[in-house]
């Protein structure tokens, strides 16, 4: 589905250009769950920010194919109507803009792009009452505006009722599960589950297992200094739970010395 | 000598010279009360001549820019041709009043008046001087004197016809009053002056809608004065939507004077015309008033907008709140003067102001001036003006979600507008600006 090949990447900085992504290597497939795990700083937030095309980084080397386009040369909003979706670490709020108009206005942009009628207003109402249902977000809040006066909790599971309601090919979870207490870490993560199927994939970026512990991923991979150090299956992330991320870092500078 | 001085002298030679025109037109009405009153406002204009931009209030917006137009008088020539003015969308809400000024000119042939009875009078300015001249007499230019300057002074010499509201004590008018001013521009280079007096008696109640328009290409000049009085317990809305034309220049006056227990709100939409000011003054002359000044000025292109606002605190217990919102494109000017006067015997005053703005250029300017004189000591007062760029997080995190670039713009502008849009209590008004706003948000840049 998504195929990432040396992929590198620099952030402005005030000391000048950093190079964050130092060649990143990755293929997900339909139907798998991806997780990078890593310390703070080794570029995790960065290579989300990358792939749904943030302002901000320059995309130095590599080369990112989704579903056979160039993802690189879309527009933001080109991605997610390609089917990419990011559930963000910090949900943005937006005074005056209610949830339901934006999300009709994405479903309907998103219809647009691919030559489809607008979703009648009956048909996008049952389909949030639904999707509200299976994500446990309490009805009320779609009415409210995008995340304004929303708990930690509320705002992470509104990323999730998003992604149920635009249902996209390929989902970025980036550190959903900051900020979480464990009942609401676990409503979070059954909402995924739930949205799992064979025809989509998502990535999991966290620094801790234990989301993990709901949604069991098929590869683990661990990021240290803008590159992927180790993948394995899901063992590697009890491994790091038990372990932290100093046999990483020492493994490095062993092989540096 | 200067251009400026000299383009005002000429100026009040030509007024002096259109005034003793005006009088002699007159024949014996000239010695009527109310012409008194406009003798004394030429000669305020003779004796004080115009104001230019080293005037503090004039600072930003300079009156020669307004004034260099060779206008003639638009009472001064016969009635246009109205084919081509079309006021079908106003009319095509049934329950409303609809006064239709064409250059300043009642046009009753395009108007409609629903709300009639005891107590109520809809109608124009030479209607009410008939039907109610003590009224009139006893309110005309009360408000709106000629030390107010030389704009005002201009009006109250020339003012012919207007708009006139008049609730008696206890009534209530249901019916919106849409007061529609259409600058025609087609032919000639026009000055057109209207006049409106609204009167509201004890607890009396009416919402009405002050809204401008032009056809044609010329430069044009509405200088206008609006006197609104509030009884004591009377609740007033009051809105003032702004639609001009790129060449239309506007300089407005709304005097209000609030009794005890009043309530008074001006919603002021600014989304067109090249140089317009506003002047927005009400005066608390009772215990208890309420008074809200909303504002949203909409600029692109070359645009000024200048809203200079007072909010004269002379008695006690009294409330106002300010908001003013500008949305500025491309070269375009806004500018917000806030004047709060405390006076000494305002004790408990609540008077609360801001001004927040989104710059959508690097050239567009919004000038914010608060200016709070306070002279009792037992008051609230604050104030607070912010000046900014759209969101970059709001705008990825709307794009992230496949809104396209210009849909998520408008959005969110739209969303910082709205809280303006919705105090205008006239909903087919309310959903007609709604259109509107998204209709220009989608084509600024």
């Amino acid at each position: 589905m998504i195929t990432l090949k040396d992929l590198r990447a620099t952030v402005e900085t005030e000391e000048g250009k950093k190079e964050i992504l130092k060649g990143i290597n990755l293929q997900i497939n339909a139907g798998e769950v991806h997780a990078i795990m890593g310390p703070n700083g080794s570029g995790k937030s960065t290579l989300a920010s990358v792939l749904t095309g943030r302002e901000g980084y320059e995309v130095t080397g590599g080369s990112v194919e989704f579903e056979g386009n160039d993802l690189l040369e879309l527009e933001p909003e080109e991605r997610a109507q390609h089917g990419i979706f990011l559930a963000f670490q910090y949900p943005v709020e937006i005074p005056g803009v209610s949830n339901t108009n934006f999300l009709k206005t994405a479903i309907n942009e998103i219809r647009k792009s691919k030559g489809m009628e607008p979703m009648s207003s009956v048909e996008f109402l049952k389909m949030m009452k639904e999707k509200a249902k299976l994500v446990g977000l309490d009805p009320s809040m779609t009415s409210r505006y995008v995340n304004v006066g929303f708990s930690g909790g509320e705002k992470k599971r509104n990323e999730i009722f998003q992604l149920a309601m635009l249902n996209p090919k390929f989902s970025i979870l980036d550190e959903t599960d900051s900020g979480l207490d464990i009942d609401a870490l676990k409503a979070v993560a059954e909402g995924v589950i739930k949205l799992k199927t064979n025809d989509n994939a998502f990535l999991v970026i966290t620094h801790y297992q234990r989301l993990l512990n709901f949604i069991v991923p098929d590869f683990v991979h661990v990021m240290f200094d803008g590159r992927i150090v180790k993948s394995g299956g899901k063992e590697l992330a009890l491994h790091l739970e038990e372990n932290g991320y100093d046999w990483i870092t020492d493994m490095k500078e062993t092989a540096e010395a | 000598m200067d251009k400026i001085s000299q383009e005002n002298i000429d100026l009040k030679m030509r007024l002096i010279e259109d005034f003793s025109n005006f009088e002699a037109s007159l024949n014996g009405q000239s010695n009527e009360m109310i012409h008194n009153v406009r003798r004394d406002a030429i000669a305020y204009i003779n004796e004080n001549g115009f104001p230019t931009k080293k005037f503090e209030e004039w600072k930003y917006t300079n009156p020669a820019n307004i004034l260099k137009n060779d206008y003639v008088q638009a009472f001064t020539q016969p009635a246009g041709d109205l084919s081509g003015i079309d006021v079908t969308e106003v009319l095509a809400e049934s329950n409303a009043n609809v006064l239709v000024f064409v250059n300043g000119r009642y046009e009753s042939s395009l108007s409609r008046i629903v709300s009639k009875g005891d107590g109520i009078f809809v109608g124009n300015l030479s209607e009410a001087y008939v039907a109610h001249k003590d009224l009139i007499n006893s309110h005309f230019s009360k408000l709106a004197k000629n030390e107010k300057g030389a704009f005002t002074a201009m009006n109250t010499a020339f003012a012919t016809d207007g708009a006139v509201v008049y609730a008696a004590d206890n009534v209530q008018i249901p019916e919106i009053i849409r007061i529609i001013n259409i600058a025609d521009a087609r032919t000639g280079t026009y000055l057109s002056q209207p006049r409106n007096i609204f009167i509201a008696g004890v607890n009396a109640k009416a919402m009405i809608s002050e809204e401008f328009f032009t056809i044609g290409e010329n430069p044009s000049l509405t200088n206008m004065i609006t006197e609104v009085f509030c009884g004591r317990g009377s609740m007033l809305e009051h809105y003032k939507i702004q639609n001009d034309g790129a060449n239309a220049n506007h300089v407005g006056s709304t005097q209000i004077k609030q009794e005890a227990d009043s309530h008074y709100s001006n919603t002021t939409i600014s989304w067109g015309g090249n140089i317009t000011r506003n002047n927005l003054q009400a005066v608390f002359a009772g215990n208890n008033t309420e008074c809200h000044f909303f504002g949203l000025y909409l600029l692109s292109g070359r645009q000024h907008v200048d809203n200079h606002t007072l909010a004269d605190h002379a008695m006690p217990n009294c409330y106002s709140n300010e908001l003013y919102k500008g949305i500025i494109a491309d070269r375009a000017t806004g500018v917000f003067n806030g004047r709060i006067m405390v006076r000494e015997d305002a004790q408990k005053t609540n008077a609360y102001q801001s001004n927040n703005c989104i710059l959508l250029s690097d050239d567009a300017m919004n000038y914010s001036k608060p200016q709070l004189e306070i002279f009792a000591d037992d008051v609230k007062c604050s104030h607070g003006a912010t000046t900014g760029q759209l969101s970059d997080q709001e705008m990825f995190y709307l794009r992230s979600r496949g809104i396209p670039h210009d849909e998520a713009r408008a959005m969110l502008l739209q969303a910082f507008a709205e809280d303006v849009i919705d105090t205008i209590k006239d909903e087919y008004l309310r959903e007609k600006l709604d259109k509107k706003l998204i209709e220009i948000l989608m084509s600024t840049r």
